[in-house]
């Protein structure tokens, strides 16, 4: 990837620092906000609503302490089973459909990626109500493996457009001389693709986690008390009163924080993942 | 090799990997559209189950002719645009200053995306309640403090989501939406060739020519691609109005995946729910038909 731009080389020395000024500053308050809850989920909540911020407040770990034992931990928990669990499912389906789609396509594979990104157009809100009430007949409404199968549905298309930006880089040589050894589909799939596209694998994952675990709308309808998720949790918070403002801030970084790690780890795939491999 | 000149056998091999997925792709993306369809047809309240009867194509004609439901298509259409436009205003302009060297460029880049990672419900309670609020807000706050500083006494508690409701949604939104823009946009500065801006610099054209010129439209196909996928995520989320304005004061704020949430769940009306999700379906047909033209260049590149 090119690092540099070369129009800048024409600037003034005076212009290109005030321009790298510029950039931290507007890095620097786009995460203000982040920063200012990070600040005020280590206060108490007396001080939690004061601005200016009274910098020498007393420091506490109290509100990440009482997330958990005011009962998010359950929430947390159902998140951690739909996000994983739907992930591992769909790594399993989608990167041999994409190896169907890239390295040895099928005749109408154009189509059938047409078919999978269109269904990345319809609005789940449409899909709701039916998904409402086939659970509810089969009895399956605030069952955690009931979201994460809907979850599954969710990322799969994106995830075999995603994958499949990665197997297209693959050499075919490669596949062609492990054929010509006698090796099965499978073999091929396992023992010779899977080593060199991890990277693409692993970006795929944490996107369809990203996904999963941000995911609210089915999430609030189709799960109750029991299996409800981290977002859900949130809900608690719409028309909270009184002072809770600092343990708003310790929830919000809580239930974010896996999401962030998992962004900045993925940051460099993550466009690619946003853009269903249409842009690198 | 060519793809059509495998044999019969050939081709049910290379498809057996693709069946699990595609098969449970279409049982759970199709099945439910096909059901919305079938209940759109009917006259069916939870509440009056004995008034459920078929109703032919009433739902649409009740869908249409709704005040709220009109007021949230309205409100749908300015807030997609407006976070649209001024995400990708400010995301083209912090991708052209994220690329260019300079101390902490990584850095700098791993602070614009992390708005993005935020779960948008807390990210949305965290403006509503901490940027937001009247009493304790940091705008109000802050707003106080110039006030101040300029003579004034007492303080400013302006309930800024009372009076700007959809002003109130679309700032977080912007904010979460410009790095999704940002990214796409800088994946497509640097995905010019060095070679070819270096030779138009060695034939004279400055900086401001070689981005009008060269780099502006060669980024368009980058900027359709941000805007049309921008689009249609912007447009299907829910979350910001659930969670700071619940699509008030009225109906001021209301957008149409709250307003078939609200028939569905709080009116109970399923039939005439399911029909205002039809029109949805045809709607995102219609709008992504077009979308995908403008950016067929990019997908089908991958081809």
């Amino acid at each position: 990837m090119r690092k540099s731009n070369n129009s800048i080389r024409y600037e003034s020395r005076a212009g290109s620092i005030s321009v790298t000024l510029l950039t931290w500053f507007l890095g620097l308050l786009f995460f203000f906000p982040i920063f200012w809850i990070g600040l005020i989920s280590v206060r108490q909540e007396v001080d939690a609503g004061t601005f200016p911020p009274k910098w020498t407040a007393p420091f506490t770990l109290g509100n990440y302490g009482e997330v958990f034992t005011a009962g998010a931990k359950n929430f947390l928990l159902n998140s951690v089973i739909a996000s994983l669990l739907s992930t591992i499912i769909v790594l399993m389906l989608a990167y041999p459909a994409a190896y169907a789609l890239s390295i040895k396509p099928i005749k109408k594979s154009k189509d059938v990626l047409a078919f999978f990104l269109s269904t990345k157009f319809l609005p789940p809100i449409a899909a709701l109500l039916p998904l409402y009430l086939i659970l509810q007949k089969i009895h399956l409404l605030d069952n955690i493996f009931a979201l994460a199968v809907l979850y599954i549905a969710m990322n799969l298309p994106l995830s075999v457009w995603m994958l499949r930006s990665f197997l297209k880089e693959i050499p075919k040589d490669l596949v062609e001389a492990a054929e010509l050894d006698g090796a099965s589909t499978v073999k091929i799939l396992y023992k010779v693709l899977a080593p060199i596209s991890m990277p693409g694998i692993a970006a795929t994952a944490l996107i369809c986690f990203i996904f999963t675990w941000n995911e609210f709308l089915l999430a609030i309808n189709v799960t109750g008390f029991g299996a409800a998720t981290a977002p859900v949790y949130l809900v608690g918070f719409v028309t909270a009163e009184g002072l809770f403002f600092a343990h708003l801030a310790a929830v919000s970084i809580v239930v974010s924080l896996p999401v962030v790690i998992a962004g900045w780890a993925a940051q460099d795939k993550l466009v690619r993942g946003l853009s269903l491999g249409a842009v690198k | 090799m060519s793809v059509l000149n495998h044999s019969k056998k050939e081709n049910r091999k290379r498809r057996l990997p693709l069946y699990p997925a595609l098969i449970l792709t279409i049982i759970l993306t199709q099945i439910p559209f096909v059901v919305t369809l079938i209940i759109s047809t009917f006259h069916w309240n939870i509440m009056y189950p004995k008034e459920t009867k078929f109703a032919w194509f009433e739902n649409f004609k009740t869908v249409v002719m709704d005040d709220r439901m009109r007021a949230a298509l309205k409100n749908s259409i300015t807030l997609t645009f407006g976070v649209v436009f001024f995400s990708t205003a400010l995301g083209l302009l912090l991708a052209i200053l994220l690329d260019r060297k300079f101390h902490g460029r990584g850095i700098v880049r791993t602070l614009l995306i992390t708005p993005f990672l935020i779960t948008p419900v807390a990210s949305a309670l965290m403006w509503k309640h901490i940027m937001f609020n009247p009493m304790y807000g940091i705008l109000d706050g802050f707003a106080t403090q110039i006030y101040r500083l300029f003579g004034g006494e007492g303080v400013i508690a302006w309930d800024f989501v009372s009076q700007h409701p959809l002003v109130a949604i679309a700032v977080p939104m912007i904010w979460q939406w410009t790095p999704f823009m940002m990214l796409i946009i800088l994946a497509g500065l640097q995905s010019q060739s060095p070679d070819i801006l270096e030779a138009a610099a060695v034939d004279g054209a400055n900086s401001k020519q070689i981005f009008i010129r060269m780099t502006f439209p060669h980024l368009r196909q980058y900027i359709q691609l941000a805007v049309v996928l921008g689009t249609i995520y912007i447009v299907q989320s829910m979350d910001f109005v659930f969670t700071i304005t619940q699509g008030g004061p009225g109906t001021d704020s209301t957008i149409i995946p709250y307003q078939i949430y609200l028939t569905m769940f709080r009116k109970y009306e399923y039939g005439e729910a399911a029909a205002a999700g039809v029109i949805v379906i045809i709607l995102t047909i219609i709008l992504s038909n077009f979308a995908l033209r403008l950016t067929q260049d990019l997908l089908e590149s991958e081809k």
